[in-house]
C-alpha cells in the first residue's frame, strides 16, 4: 500500500440558503482555498473526483458547471460520483493506490435550499413500492429512532443530549449553521415533529462544500508539515429496503470499521449521524472508548450540506492532526437512508 | 413462450441466454394479463438560482444587451456568464458588454423540426459569436434562405416586442443577415 494523506482541507461557511449564488460560485472559493492552501494549481494536480446530486438543486448536470471552477483546461482526468465525497475520496485514494496518481483533488457540494429536501430524498427510495408513497426523510428516520427507543437501544433524554452535545461543541466551529443548544430538559419540553422526533433531533438543511486535497509519500511531506495519513478506509453497505434490516444497528459501520483498522485509542472522532439517534449506532459500530472527543465540530447536526457532510468529517479529523492537535483520529461518512451505507477512515500523524 | 420473448423487449439475443437459470420454486404463471406497467406520476418544484453573474446577464436580456464576464487571466469574454472562468476556475469581476452583432461558427439546417417553438422545417440552428465574446450562443436563423447560410457570414438578433421582454433568452426570435464581409474562418478559430 502507498501511504496517502489529506494535505489541505477547506469547507465553505454552511447556511440555510446561498440563494444569491449558483452552485459554482458557491464552491470555487472553497475549491481555490485548498488548492491555496499547499500553494497548488490544478496543473499539479493528477486526478480530480467530486460527488454532487443533480437532484438536490434541481439542476442537470451540476457537476459539469462545478468543474468551471477547477479550472479544467486543458482537459484534465476527472470523476464524479452521485454520492457524499467521502466516496469521492476514497476512488481518489484508489487511484493513487494503482500508482495511475500521485496527487487528487476532491470536492463535494450541494445547494438543498431550491428544493423541498425531505421529499427529493425520497427519491433513493425504489420507485416500485415505496418512492410512489413519497414517505419525507424525517419521517422516514422516525421509524429508525422508535425502532431503537421500543428496543431499549437509546432513550429520548440521550438523543437531546447528543443534540446539545453537538451544538454546543459548534460554537468552536466558524462553519457551523446551527451553533448552541438550549438545556437538554428545555429540549425535552419541546413538541414532536415526527414523533419520537423533535426538531433538535433533525439535521439543519444546509447549502455548502468541502474540498481536500491528497498526495502520496514525499509529495505530502513537500504540502504539508504534519500530512494526515490515511493508514485505513473502508466502505459498506447494508440492505437497501430498510424492511429487511434490523433498523437498531449498522453491521456495516462495524464491518467498515474492522477493515479499516479500528482499533487501539483515539484523540478525536467525527462521524456523520444527520439524526440524534444514529450517532450511537455509529459509535457503537466503531467501538470506541469513552476517552474520545466525538464530533468537535458539532457534526452533521451543526451543519449538514448533502453530498459533502461525510466528506466534512474526515477534513475536520484531518484539520486537526495536520495543526497538531490530535495524533490519531477516525472519521466516518453515511450515505443512503438510515445509515444504510458507511464509509470509515482512519487518519494519523507522523511520518 | 420462453420467460425472455413474454415482454416487450428482448432481454438477450445471445443463443440460450448464454447463461443458464435456476428453475424457480415458484412456478411461473403471469395468467393472461401479467403486470407490464405501473403509471407512478412524479414531479418536484425546484426555485431557480441563477447566481450574481447569470442574474446579470438575464436582467441584461431583458434590456436587448449581452453581458458577459472577464476571465481575469486569459482576458478572453464568457457568455452567458456563470462568475467563474472555466479555464482559470477564478472568479471574473470584469462585466462586458458584447455583441449584439455576432458571426455565425457553425450551423446545421434542420429537416426534422423537434421541440418546442420550433420554426417551420427546413429552418438553419446555428451557434452565433456575439462580437467581443470568446464563446457563442446557440439560436435559429430568419430572414433567409437555408442554402444560403455558411460559417463566417454576420448577423444581429430580432427581439421580441418590447413589452414582450424578460429575463430570458427566449427574448430572440432568432438572428437574421447582416449586410457587412463574412469573417474569415481563420479569425474564428478557437471559437467553433
Amino acid at each position: 500500500m502507498r501511504d496517502v494523506a489529506i494535505v489541505s482541507v477547506a469547507q465553505s461557511h454552511h447556511r440555510r440558503s446561498a440563494e444569491e449564488l449558483n452552485e459554482v460560485e458557491m464552491i470555487q472559493p472553497v475549491i481555490r482555498a485548498a488548492l491555496d492552501g499547499v500553494g497548488a494549481s490544478i496543473s499539479d494536480i493528477d486526478f480530480t473526483c467530486s460527488g454532487s446530486s443533480d437532484y438536490l438543486a434541481g439542476q442537470a448536470f451540476s457537476f459539469v458547471m462545478t468543474l468551471d471552477a477547477v479550472g479544467a483546461w486543458p482537459p484534465i482526468v476527472e470523476s464524479h460520483v452521485e454520492m457524499d465525497g467521502a466516496w469521492a475520496l476514497y476512488e481518489a485514494w484508489l487511484k493513487i493506490q494503482t500508482g495511475a496518481a500521485d496527487t487528487a483533488f476532491v470536492y463535494s457540494y450541494s445547494k438543498a435550499s431550491p428544493g423541498d429536501l425531505p421529499r427529493v430524498m425520497s427519491r433513493m427510495l425504489d420507485p416500485y413500492y415505496a418512492g410512489p408513497l413519497w414517505p419525507d426523510s424525517v419521517a422516514y428516520a422516525g421509524l429508525q429512532a422508535r425502532a431503537m427507543l421500543d428496543a431499549g437501544v437509546t432513550t429520548e433524554r440521550r438523543m437531546a443530549e447528543v443534540a446539545h452535545r453537538n451544538r454546543e461543541a459548534a460554537r468552536n466551529n466558524p462553519n457551523a449553521q446551527v451553533v448552541g443548544s438550549p438545556s437538554v430538559d428545555e429540549l425535552l419540553a419541546t413538541p414532536m415533529l415526527s414523533d419520537p422526533l423533535r426538531v433538535h433531533d433533525c439535521p439543519p438543511i444546509s447549502d455548502g462544500g468541502v474540498a481536500v486535497v491528497l498526495a502520496a509519500g514525499d509529495r505530502a511531506r513537500d504540502w504539508a508539515e504534519r500530512p494526515a495519513w490515511i493508514r485505513g478506509i473502508d466502505h459498506r453497505i447494508d440492505g437497501h429496503q430498510p424492511g429487511a434490516r434490523d433498523l437498531t444497528s449498522a453491521p456495516s459501520v462495524a464491518l467498515a470499521a474492522q477493515r479499516a483498522g479500528v482499533d487501539g485509542s483515539f484523540d478525536v472522532a467525527e462521524v456523520h449521524a444527520p439524526f440524534t439517534h444514529q450517532e450511537q449506532l455509529v459509535l457503537d459500530g466503531l467501538g470506541l472508548g469513552d476517552d474520545v472527543d466525538v464530533n468537535p465540530s458539532g457534526g452533521a447536526l451543526a451543519a449538514n450540506p448533502m453530498m459533502a457532510a461525510g466528506l466534512i468529517r474526515l477534513g475536520e479529523v484531518a484539520t486537526r492532526i495536520m495543526d497538531g492537535s490530535a495524533g490519531r483520529g477516525v472519521a466516518h461518512a453515511t450515505a443512503g437512508h438510515l445509515l444504510q451505507q458507511n464509509l470509515v477512515c482512519v487518519l494519523e500523524g507522523g511520518d | 413462450m420462453t420467460a425472455d420473448d413474454r415482454g416487450d423487449r428482448s432481454i438477450s439475443t445471445l443463443p440460450e441466454g448464454l447463461w443458464t437459470q435456476p428453475t424457480p420454486s415458484v412456478p411461473v404463471d403471469l395468467g393472461d394479463d401479467p403486470v407490464r406497467r405501473q403509471v407512478v406520476p412524479a414531479s418536484m418544484r425546484y426555485d431557480y438560482t441563477p447566481g450574481l453573474a447569470s442574474t446579470r446577464f438575464l436582467r441584461g436580456l431583458a434590456e436587448k444587451r449581452f453581458l458577459g464576464e472577464r476571465c481575469p487571466e486569459t482576458g478572453e469574454v464568457y457568455i452567458p456568464p456563470r462568475g467563474v472562468s472555466p479555464v482559470s476556475g477564478l472568479p471574473t469581476t470584469e462585466q462586458v458588454e458584447v455583441g449584439p452583432k455576432a458571426t455565425i461558427t457553425s450551423f446545421c439546417v434542420v429537416h426534422i423540426g423537434f421541440g418546442f417553438n420550433a420554426p417551420p422545417t427546413p429552418f438553419v440552428s446555428a451557434l452565433f459569436l456575439p462580437d467581443g465574446a470568446a464563446v457563442s450562443l446557440y439560436g435559429t436563423m430568419g430572414e433567409v434562405s437555408h442554402d444560403q447560410v455558411r460559417i463566417g457570414m454576420r448577423v444581429e438578433p430580432v427581439w421580441v416586442d418590447d413589452d414582450q421582454l424578460t429575463e430570458s433568452m427566449e427574448n430572440i426570435r432568432y438572428w437574421r443577415p447582416i449586410d457587412e464581409p463574412d469573417v474569415p474562418a481563420e479569425q474564428l478559430k478557437g471559437h467553433m
